[in-house]
């Protein structure tokens, strides 16, 4: 079974399972848990989640992620891609769905993930990761936790300096 | 002077000790060149015609003396001796080696300095005015927001990859030293009827290829909401900005093509949705405040004997106090303006010895405080009018004592085809060429304020949109060709300056320029700038004359 980091509670970083299939949409439907577009999953959503399995889906970064918010609740995985490193709309798809709609599930990174985001996009939210640098789970969280203080308020729960300040 | 507290040292002490490994793993191979830019692009460093340059934040142009002489030890010990300061009042060195980057940065940081955001697609170095807590004129000091803002900015989890760069700039007086009408943002610094302080917020001005005059989407936005609405901004930009199209992915761009009432229902939406969450706790602001030491003014007399008397007894001071000083808000004190325009040297270049100067002198004689200004020079923001003669004694001796702040040899050039693997043309050689042949300080007095900025290709790093005299260098067929623009400003009048006619050969700049300042002597009236007579008769005289002598 193919793996991806998968960030703990306890900021830890692992290898993990993936259990899921990434489906694209000009192909036949394997059996079991799928990633799928979000096209598609208009489509097929609901016969999919009838069959009981569990259902993701890849939202590219012009696609709005208001759009999934009713179907959230049952979408077990949201993948949000990063067709460029550069692209950084995903990390505002990533803190809304944590922030704004609360979001529960995964919210995997997928595309160029490189580990020089990975401070970022566990920041915006982020909690599983496909790296495309063959970064390991040591590498990711040493990325991660390089930097001690944070300026800002973000979809995690690190304490941004204006707070650490007021408790110091 | 913003203190560093404990968790700003380390979060630039980290930041330098990553980049440490990341340089560490280009250097034996594990990254390529390709792999490397982006990281070395998050930290200022960027690879030229012929070496490396680094790009250091000054942030909003502040800084003390032991910085200035630290930022003059690493011209001496990694660069040629000397460092280039621009107009986003930062300071670049262009002749850095890969291997010692990381040694920079740890020196930078050991006196609260970094490179972090001065290149990428993120929020840059935070533009404010030169004579914050030194000017009368100010509704608030500007650097305590600028401040704020530099932390929010540095490394935003959601906005570090942006469409394309952002810039921001806060100013408080009335007249405009930051060019917040052509910058991503400008925030200009108000007071509501009721005495609430608070920002007009100006979004989408801009330079480069296509040029705007920013539209105030916002005439009155609460100073404690401002963090939020920066948010619901950069929110609606990083979502809806062009990436297709690295010439159309400014927020320039995203605003003209909504139209700014329509970019300003998106922002006024998403900031509803954000809520108050998004803001700076006051405590925090007023924490940020106090954190900038207090200067303490003696009272004064308004009028220096010492220094009247030194001005009857030497022209030249005389000539340097009329250009280079400006009214302070207490009683016996003065901005200095020390201008890196020396006729010709290179526009905003400085010795390292200079930097050491400059540094003696802000400790000496000037509450321990340097600015540096978008237009390229220095400034002394509190200095006694007392201690003016002997500041500017050793200024002239260090070849700092140009009396030629906003005359016509007081010219921003960008780096130009000399370093930029991006210049058409050359820059600076043209500026020395126009400082050369205005010489003459009688002359230069006589023709009073004219603002000539040149850039050596489109994308405008001279500001040459905003010139009263714009000049940009364009190729053609593989020469160097200038166009002439007249007309801009990027002061609170700011405007986009309208192209005079067909380019110039590189030889025939100086004296085109030489035409137009004929020109503007012959035609203005009586308290008139170049600006103000070019307003008033518009391109035609100048036109004339120009092509006139081309023939």
């Amino acid at each position: 079974m193919p793996t991806l980091i998968r960030r703990q509670d306890d900021d830890q970083f692992i290898l993990g399972d993936d259990p899921f299939t990434a489906v694209a949409d000009d192909e036949g439907l394997p059996p079991g848990d799928v990633i799928i577009s979000f096209t598609r999953f208009q489509a097929e959503g609901d016969r999919l989640l009838a069959e009981g399995r569990a259902v993701g889906v890849r939202l590219e970064p012009a696609e709005e992620v208001e759009a999934l918010a009713y179907d959230l609740p049952r979408i077990a995985v949201v993948a949000l891609a990063f067709p460029k490193y550069r692209d950084g709309r995903a990390y505002t798809a990533a803190r809304l769905l944590r922030q704004r709609f609360a979001y529960a599930g995964e919210v995997r990174a997928v595309g160029e993930v490189l580990r020089e985001q990975a401070g970022f996009m566990v920041r915006c939210g982020f909690d599983a990761f496909a790296p495309a640098d063959g970064a390991s789970p040591q590498d990711w969280a040493h990325a991660v936790h390089r930097h001690r203080h944070v300026y800002q308020r973000a979809a995690d729960l690190r304490t941004p300096a204006f707070l650490e300040r007021e408790g110091g | 002077m913003y203190q560093y507290d404990a968790v700003d040292q380390e979060f630039v002490a980290d930041r330098a000790r990553e980049f440490r490994e990341q340089v560490a793993r280009r250097l034996s191979g594990e990254l390529s060149e390709d792999q490397f830019k982006m990281l070395r692009l998050m930290n200022g460093l960027y690879l030229q015609l012929h070496a490396y340059m680094l790009r250091i934040a000054i942030p909003y142009g502040s800084l003390n003396g032991r910085q200035m002489r630290r930022l003059a030890h690493i011209g001496r010990t990694y660069d040629r001796g000397y460092g280039h300061f621009t107009t986003r009042q930062n300071l670049q060195f262009h002749w850095i080696k890969l291997r010692d980057a990381p040694d920079i940065l740890d020196q930078l940081a050991e006196v609260d300095m970094h490179a972090i955001q001065t290149s990428g697609n993120c929020i840059r170095n935070v533009t404010s005015d030169p004579y914050a807590g030194a000017t009368a004129e100010e509704l608030d000091d500007p650097r305590v927001w600028s401040e704020a803002i530099r932390q929010w900015s540095s490394l935003h989890p959601e906005f570090s990859f942006l469409p394309r760069k952002f810039k921001i700039a806060i100013t408080a007086a009335p007249k405009d030293r930051t060019a917040a009408k052509v910058h991503d943002i400008g925030l200009m610094i108000r007071r509501g009827r009721d005495g609430q302080l608070g920002f007009e917020v100006i979004v989408g001005g801009g330079l480069g290829r296509t040029p705007y005059v920013g539209p105030t989407i916002t005439e009155f936005l609460p100073a404690n909401r401002l963090f939020s609405y920066l948010e619901a901004i950069l929110r609606v930009y990083n979502r809806h900005g062009r990436r297709d199209n690295i010439y159309k992915a400014r927020i320039k761009i995203l605003v003209a093509a909504l139209g700014a009432e329509e970019f300003a229902r998106q922002v006024a939406e998403e900031w509803a949705k954000i809520g108050p969450e998004g803001d700076l706790p006051d405590t925090e602001l007023a924490r940020i405040r106090g954190a900038f030491a207090t200067t303490v003014f003696d009272v004064l007399p308004a009028q220096s004997e010492v220094f009247e008397a030194a001005k009857a007894a030497d022209p030249a001071l005389a000539r340097f106090a009329r250009n280079n000083l400006r009214p302070h808000k207490k009683p016996g004190y003065t901005i200095v303006e020390v201008s890196l325009k020396t006729i010709g040297d290179t526009p905003g270049d400085a010795t390292s010895d200079q930097m050491d100067v400059i540094a003696d002198l802000a400790e000496r004689y000037g509450q321990d405080d340097i600015r540096v200004t978008h237009e390229q020079n220095l400034v002394l923001p509190h200095v006694r009018l007392d201690d003016v003669p002997e500041v500017f004694a050793q200024l002239q001796a260090a070849g700092l004592a140009s009396a030629n702040v906003n005359l016509i040899s007081d010219i921003i050039a960008c780096p130009g085809l000399d370093y930029c693997a991006l210049a058409n043309a050359r820059a600076i050689p043209v500026a020395q060429q126009i400082a050369q042949t205005f010489a003459d300080p009688d002359r230069a007095e006589a023709i009073g304020e004219l603002k000539i900025k040149i850039s050596g290709c489109i994308n405008a790093c001279g500001h040459h949109h905003v010139g009263h005299i714009g000049i940009l260098g364009v190729d053609k067929k593989g020469e160097e060709f200038y166009q002439l623009t007249l007309g801009g400003s990027g002061a609170e009048d700011a405007a986009v300056g309208k192209m005079l006619g067909p380019a110039l050969p590189y030889d025939k700049v100086a004296s085109a320029i030489d035409t137009l300042v004929e020109v503007y002597l012959r035609e203005r009236r009586e308290g008139e700038r170049f600006l103000d007579t070019y307003r008033r008769t518009g391109v035609e005289p100048f036109k004339e004359a120009v092509y006139a002598d081309a023939h």
